[in-house]
């Protein structure tokens, strides 16, 4: 049996790469960062666009150099990157076991940070009925094609989906010479930056297809055209499935981690510590999609637990958070009284609401209550949590809720 | 001088899915020159590849019917197949679920018809014994058949691993080769979409198609009604919440919905049963796909809480006759298989028996070859076999199977170098992804789509 690494890091993408450089930064020992990607850098490596980078580096990048940037730092803190390397389970013992092209083996660690990220659901698991021909693609699916292979997968292609990521394919579809005929949306409208919509609706005119799904996916071998919800049909000959993220939760159920029901990721206190002693998660398993700098400081926000934890710090008690409607996740999603960590929660809502009031209840007392600049499917907000010191240990859940027509008190 | 002969096969096979390929296969014995002839771009590729992967016994067939009789021997034979060359297969067992008083009433005749069928191994389960193996299963389950030896099996390797025997043993098979017309003289002139190629017999093999052909070789007494039979896969995550094919009580018009476990390693729901009009039209309807989620979700609740990994349809080629069509003409040297439905997987290898009896009896020469059929490996796609990735001597001889590729499904860079150098290659995405399960998973292809592609270019 191998001796045990300080920490493994699972997914060398931007939450991952920056746990790993924080953690050698700050003295953690023997880091070993697992990436089954032949390049670490994940989703950004094929977001060929302007963007990346703000919040952490201080910088504005393109994706690829971005990604770049993040694996040089992981690299020269003194992290061991093993790419091609996919942790594919759990050993009896507890041990991520490994399968990579130096063979299979099982890495006992004294911590493991889970940064497995996050994926678009794909056409299937929406349930889009209809024929089953080529030409349907994710996001993800279409930049590798048209940033890392070079192809052209199709002329005219209708998207799916108005978030952020929806307007990344678009650019995506121009630059691989393709016409987007329109962007389709359950939703009332868009759920991006207003500037962001703005600036496709000048350079592309694409139209926005708001309240609208596809009835039916129509063509043999190739895509042929989308049916409507509305009975109109659109011939197309692609079809991109943007957005709806979900956690790439595989590891996490496999260690059989608690996980939000509401997230489906691992349930997480505001330390980012699981259910499971020693283990961790960061980034964007814990929520699906948000901006890759956000994730990356949820990798340097994971360090100080870490640490605590190989400094041989308890493990702490923890108590839920629970996010009311028209609240539909938050994270953390838990609670240790008495060790609230810092940073702050992320809140996600199916209600589009400008300026809500956001309380946060405990045993029926307010913890706090203030206003949050925006509510709205397809990003998220901020909330403080300098609340958590006031949490009792003995006062049960936490309640998050949002207050409609009031003010603060 | 030597006379060249006025024919280019003994025999000629119309349609390469499981019939087609086992009836190649069991005639690759003899010295016979066999073209195999398939209109897609790969063996099993039709109504095959869409099939619910359950082993059936024949528990519930209609007794005293051909296909009675096939299904009950093709189990055998197949299960024993598997085993021989590496066919994913894993003995379940099946419990057949009454959920109300008139299907308990009931249990008593299925039990009866097995038994008429020469299947003795049904056996009551009592409600505290099911809801034990099975604790998943709505509260509503009243009680249960066992019937022990239905088990779940691979849909797509079997007519892989007959194609692979046969063209091993030299049977020639020509895909994406649509027939057009055929000619009776002395032999057949057999016309393709591509060529023309003449054999003195002719074996129909052709499943949705197989009507039209027979009608085309001077026959009739038969119509193919395409069923259409949705069908939803669920994520791998699921796989622990059934243990055996759960199966319904049928009813005079449907076999209904079951949900099972599939070899690799997920749970699917269905199949819906819709007859449509057109042969070619295999997609999925919202109506379909909220009956299976209805039905699922009074079977096992628990189920529907899981993410969707795959949603498809199949076409069973039904016909206005209770039982499969199946004869010989040796006038004229044709042989038909037709009107197989859901059962044909199962019923294939005693098909093929069959089929080689008759055309032995009509007149074919039947010399067995010095050798027997070559020995054939098919590759360890099934979640309960030891996978390439999971492997490590394998790793170790060939660090391409340490390079995962598809990392929902674990395939390898090399399974899919295997699969593309093997005997009966892949010539599409989905070929490749009946062979080795890449872009099978959860992501549908989300982190390996664009590689994939270029793998299979690059070699292709």
């Amino acid at each position: 049996m191998a001796e045990a690494v300080d920490v493994a890091v699972v997914g060398g993408g931007p939450a991952g790469l920056t746990a790993a450089a924080a953690l050698r930064a700050r003295g953690a020992g023997r880091v070993v960062v697992v990436e089954r990607e032949p390049q670490a850098g994940g989703i950004p490596r094929h977001a060929q666009h302007q963007g990346f980078g703000v919040r952490d580096l201080r910088r504005m990048l393109t994706g690829p150099r971005y990604a770049e940037r993040l694996a040089q730092r992981a690299v020269a803190s003194g992290a061991e990157l093993r790419i091609e390397t996919q942790a594919t389970g759990w050993s009896d013992s507890g041990d991520l076991e490994l399968t990579g092209p130096r063979g299979r083996e099982q890495l006992p660690a004294r911590a493991i940070v889970l940064a497995t990220g996050c994926r678009e659901r794909p056409r299937s698991a929406r349930l889009v009925p209809g024929s089953r021909p080529d030409g349907v693609f994710t996001t993800s699916t279409l930049q590798q094609l048209v940033y890392l292979h070079g192809e052209r997968p199709g002329r005219r292609a209708v998207i799916v989906g108005a978030e952020l990521v929806s307007f990344s394919a678009l650019v995506t579809l121009a630059h691989a010479g393709a016409e987007a005929v329109a962007m389709v949306t359950e939703a009332p409208r868009h759920a991006t930056f207003g500037a962001v919509r703005a600036a496709a609706a000048l350079r592309f005119r694409t139209p926005l297809l708001t309240r609208t799904t596809i009835a039916a996916i129509r063509g043999r071998r190739r895509v042929e055209a989308v049916e409507l919800s509305d009975g109109r049909r659109l011939d197309c000959d692609l079809v991109v499935f943007t957005g709806d993220w979900i956690p790439d939760h595989e590891l996490a159920v496999l260690g059989g981690i608690e996980l939000d029901h509401r997230t489906r990721g691992p349930a997480v206190d505001a330390s980012l510590r699981t259910s499971r002693p020693g283990l961790f998660a960061a980034g964007n398993v814990l929520h699906g999609a948000e901006p890759a700098d956000v994730a990356a400081l949820s990798g340097r926000q994971v360090c100080a637990a870490v640490l605590a934890h190989l400094r041989g710090e308890r493990w702490p008690r923890r108590l839920p958070i629970l996010p009311e409607p028209p609240l539909d996740w938050i994270v953390p999603n838990a609670i240790a009284p008495h060790r609230p960590g810092h940073g702050r929660l992320l809140v996600r809502a199916h209600a589009e609401l400008a300026l809500p009031v956001v309380e946060v209840v405990q045993a029926g007392g307010v913890l706090w209550r203030g206003r949050v600049p925006h509510l709205g499917p397809g990003r998220s907000a901020r909330v403080p949590a300098r609340w958590a010191e006031a949490v009792d240990s003995d006062g049960g859940p936490i309640i998050v809720r949002v207050l409609r027509g009031r003010t603060g008190a | 001088m030597r006379r060249l002969p006025d024919f280019d096969f003994d025999v000629a096979i119309v349609g390469a899915g499981d019939v087609g390929c086992a009836i190649a296969r069991e005639l690759a014995r003899f010295e016979l020159r066999v073209a195999l002839i398939e209109a897609e771009p790969d063996v099993g590729a039709g109504t095959s590849k869409a099939n619910t992967a359950i082993l059936h016994t024949g528990f519930d067939a209609k007794p005293g019917t051909l296909e009675a009789r096939l299904v009950a021997r093709g189990h055998d034979l197949l299960l024993a197949y598997a085993d021989e060359v590496g066919i994913p297969l894993e003995r379940t067992g099946a419990l057949l679920v009454a959920w109300t008083d008139e299907e308990v009433e009931r249990l008593p005749a299925i039990a009866d018809n097995a038994r008429r069928n020469g299947y003795e191994r049904v056996r009551p389960v009592g409600r505290d014994e099911l809801m034990e193996r099975e604790p998943q299963l709505a509260p509503e389950a009243r009680e249960a058949l066992e019937v022990p030896d239905e088990h779940i099996v691979c849909p797509f390797t079997p007519a892989l691993a007959f194609a692979t025997q046969a063209v091993l043993a030299g049977v020639e098979l020509r895909r994406s080769e649509r027939v057009v017309g055929l000619e009776r003289g002395d032999v057949w002139t057999v016309r393709t979409s591509r060529d023309a190629l003449r054999a003195r017999w002719l074996v129909n093999a052709a499943g949705l198609w197989s009507d039209e052909l027979h009608r085309l070789a001077g026959h009739d007494g038969f119509a193919i009604t395409p069923r259409r039979g949705e069908l939803l896969v669920f994520d791998k995550l699921s796989r622990p919440l059934v243990a055996h094919v759960i199966l319904p009580v049928p009813t005079a018009t449907t076999k209904g919905v079951l949900v099972a476990p599939t070899v690799f390693g997920n749970i699917l729901l269905g199949p819906t049963a819709v007859d449509i009009d057109r042969k070619d039209d295999t997609s999925s309807t919202a109506e379909g796909l909220a009956y299976l989620r209805d039905r699922g979700r009074r079977i096992v609740p628990a189920l529907l809480d899981h993410e969707v990994t795959a949603v498809y349809a199949g076409l069973r080629a039904a016909t206005e006759h209770a039982d499969y069509q199946v004869g010989v003409d040796g006038e004229s040297g044709y042989a038909w298989a037709g009107g197989i439905r859901s059962t044909g997987l199962t019923a294939s290898l005693a098909l093929a028996e069959h089929v080689r009896d008759e055309l032995e009896r009509a007149g074919l020469p039947l010399r067995e070859r010095a050798g027997g059929l070559p020995a054939v490996g098919m590759p360890p796609i099934g979640e309960a076999m030891l996978r390439p990735h999971a492997d490590p001597e394998r790793i170790g001889r060939d660090p391409a199977y340490g390079r995962v590729v598809c990392f929902c499904e674990r395939a390898t860079r090399g399974e899919i170098r295997d699969a593309l150098k093997s005997p009966v290659p892949p010539v599409d995405l989905d070929g490749l992804r009946r062979r080795t399960r890449v872009l099978m998973g959860r992501c549908q292809g989300f982190y390996c789509r664009a590689e994939v592609g270029a793998l299979l270019g690059d070699d292709g």
